[in-house]
């Protein structure tokens, strides 16, 4: 830079650095980013409310994605929940409802999202524990009984699997007299970010993909109000990411999927209005704010200017937010909750469309119900009480936060070219850029705790009044014991005939290039498995192995 | 129980660097933390073996006695660790290799955590132990704290 003039910030620092409170010299966000301690106008030098921010529900929507925001209708509270078997977790969601949540979640234990049956020996002990079992669609008529679901919308974790469980759930709707277009709801199905962050794959990334897309394509040909993949960023920062690899991998993700739609056929506003993206929203407050934002907008001029969209609606980025499971601690647990509280007030400050927030005691196992309430009612709090939905972006203009959203947007970008440099999304999972980008921060991460660089309340600081030990949900043997006999009595009474026949189709299917949602969906309401789908498609398709970096 | 016996593993050389074990045991693929403990023990000085995902207790042990190692580290964040942890105990008996030590981490209620060291883990690291903690169990012989 030439000759530097005297700023503010420097009028500033002469008037009081030095002094008897001197700021400390440096700062820096929970991901690493040095900040200033103090901002002014010159942070904005040259920045155009109109290039940056537009109006809320306008191009390029950093201010939200709708004219009105909270004004016009709060974010939906969509309190992820399942544990158990069907049954139990169906009195969970009935009691969810009655408090006053608008959509359902749904948990999936560990068979169920790696795609083995609750009678498969690698089940053994996993079966209901982190989420509700379900092997077949006798399960899922069990989730949803006395649900009307024309009447919520319910989003779905699940990846791998998930063409077979949105059949299911599609079948559930035909037995209660529902076409699927009267469906709404969101599939997780975002393989992408398993490869590169949690790790639940099972194909290769192409037969992968190419499920996806089949989905994609049979939501935008059969179902306006289903969203077919969440893109998640959620566990590519919970695996240790910072904010701006967190925002950089999910758009590209974002990008992987619109390519391979595109190249499928579909024309661009035909699907694109029905991605969704998942987020996390941690610790650090302003920079959780300014990620939101950012994302907003980059995804605006992505979708427009690099795919041509022509739909509005193809320009809006809408998202799920989930509090940070990883900043709960086990120590001093009722803290967790003040954590929570402060991530979801980040959440809805950026803009968030809908919101979980997680309970205290996640850290040690699923959630209690007076701890699943409490988290509800924290959500209730801020939407009601403290004020935060009555102004629309109202951090808006402010110079640290329009000089973070920008910095964000160019730590994006610059991701953006080096995954493009390496030959795109696919190429980068193969060659371990991402997971080595993500294990080194979570790395880095951890060093500054040890070197009590940072504080975690409880954890390195303050460690005085553990306070009692809280209460834990438990599953016992007898819910693996009880889903197990079901699974047995249900293979015994079904027409097997038609099962084999059905399993047959599908490898067919899959071995040529049709949409396999078709065949799914006769596949399933002939009460075929869970797992015995995804073994003929592993037939298929085979199975993938990571490379082992750490 | 195991904390002497590994001594025994120790004695010809005792300037011998330890050797580990890392896996994730179960379903789930949450390596965050195991990634992180084994980097931390490399860069202390430990040999680490780190298997990777959704390894079988059969897989673990038979691992660890093939790669000769002092201890198996496994992390687990499915809720499958009453089943899988102590399938690891009893295979080490079978194959009379309990002189290699076990613990382990990840989500894992505190009365299970506790149940599990009465039956053999020497020690159960919950979320926020400091990765000097893990250190110097590792470089301390596996003593419980």
């Amino acid at each position: 830079m030439a000759v530097r003039r005297k700023t503010a910030y420097d009028e500033w620092a002469t008037r009081y650095r030095g002094g008897r409170r001197a700021p400390k010299e440096t700062a820096a966000t929970i991901s690493g980013v040095p900040v200033q301690p103090l901002y002014t106008p010159e942070d904005l030098a040259g920045w155009s409310y109109d290039e940056k921010l537009g109006y809320p529900g306008e191009f390029p929507y950093t201010r939200g994605v709708y004219p009105s925001m909270y004004r016009g209708q709060l974010w939906t509270i969509r309190q992820f929940a399942g544990y158990g078997t069907a049954e139990e977790t169906n009195r969970r969601y009935k009691f969810l409802l009655s408090q006053g949540q608008a959509g359902l979640s749904v948990a999936f234990d560990m068979p169920t999202l790696m795609g083995y049956d609750s009678d498969d020996p690698l089940s053994a002990g996993e079966v209901g524990h982190c989420g509700v079992a379900i092997d077949s669609l006798e399960d899922m008529e069990t989730l949803f009984d006395g649900i009307r679901l024309d009447q919520i919308t319910t989003s779905m974790t699940i990846n791998s699997p998930a063409a077979i469980l949105y059949a299911m759930y599609i079948a559930v709707g035909e037995k209660e007299g529902l076409a699927p277009a009267q469906l709404g709801g969101t599939l997780q199905n975002d393989i992408l970010k398993e490869y590169i962050a949690q790790k639940e794959y099972i194909f290769p990334p192409e037969p992968s993909m190419r499920l996806v897309v089949d989905t994609i394509v049979f939501a935008a040909q059969n179902m306006p109000r289903w969203n077919a993949v969440s893109i998640s960023g959620y566990h590519i920062r919970e695996a240790g990411s910072t904010a701006v690899q967190e925002l950089a991998f999910t758009l590209a993700d974002g990008m992987a999927y619109v390519e391979a739609s595109m190249k499928a056929g579909l024309p661009v506003d035909e699907f694109a209005p029905r991605l969704s993206f998942f987020s996390d929203s941690h610790s650090d407050f302003f920079e959780e704010i300014a990620k939101f934002r950012a994302a907003r907008r980059l995804w605006a001029r992505i979708m427009r200017d690099k795919y041509g969209a022509r739909d509005p609606k193809s320009w809006m980025l809408r998202f799920h937010t989930q509090t940070a499971g990883v900043s709960l601690t086990r120590q001093q647990v009722e803290n967790n909750i003040s954590r929570t509280a402060y991530e979801a007030m980040a959440a809805v400050l950026g803009g968030t469309n809908s919101l979980h927030t997680n309970s205290m005691d996640e850290v040690l196992a699923l959630p209690t119900e007076r701890a699943a309430q409490i988290a509800l009612r924290t959500q209730q709090v801020l939407a009601h009480e403290t004020g935060v939905t009555n102004t629309i972006d109202p951090l808006a203009g402010s110079y640290f936060m329009e000089q973070l959203t920008d910095q964000m947007e160019r730590g994006a970008q610059e991701y953006f070219d080096r995954i493009d440099e390496q030959g795109g999304v696919l190429r980068c999972i193969e060659n371990g850029f991402f997971q080595r980008e993500i294990a080194d921060a979570a790395f880095e991460f951890e060093r500054t705790l040890e070197a009590n660089e940072r504080i975690i309340v409880g954890v390195n600081a303050y460690k005085d009044g553990e306070g009692a030990p809280v209460p834990t949900l438990k599953i016992g043997p007898e819910t693996e014991r009880g889903q197990v006999a079901r699974l047995t009595a249900l293979k015994a009474r079904r027409d097997n005939t038609s099962v084999d026949h059905r399993l047959e189709e599908l490898k067919r299917a899959a071995r040529g290039r049709d949409n396999l949602m078709p065949p799914l969906l006769d596949c399933v309401k002939a009460y075929v498995t869970e797992g015995e789908i995804m073994a003929a498609l592993k037939e298929v398709f085979g199975v993938y192995r990571e490379p082992i970096l750490f | 129980m195991p904390a002497q016996a590994s001594t025994e593993r120790q004695a010809p050389d005792q300037a011998k660097r330890r050797r580990v074990l890392t896996a994730k045991v179960g379903l789930d693929g949450h390596d965050r933390g195991v990634k992180v403990v084994s980097r931390a023990l490399r860069d202390a000085g430990v040999e680490v073996i780190y298997a990777g995902l959704r390894q079988t207790p059969e897989m673990v042990v038979e691992a660890a006695i093939q790669e000769d190692v002092d201890a198996i580290g496994v992390s687990l964040h499915s809720g499958a660790h009453m089943t899988l942890i102590p399938r690891i105990l009893e295979l080490l008996k079978e194959r009379n290799a309990t002189d290699i030590v076990v613990f382990g981490g990840g989500i894992i209620p505190q009365d299970d955590a506790d149940a599990l060291k009465k039956i053999g883990v020497v020690e159960i690291f919950g979320p926020g132990t400091s990765l000097q903690s893990i250190i110097d169990f590792v470089n301390k012989g596996f003593k419980a704290a």
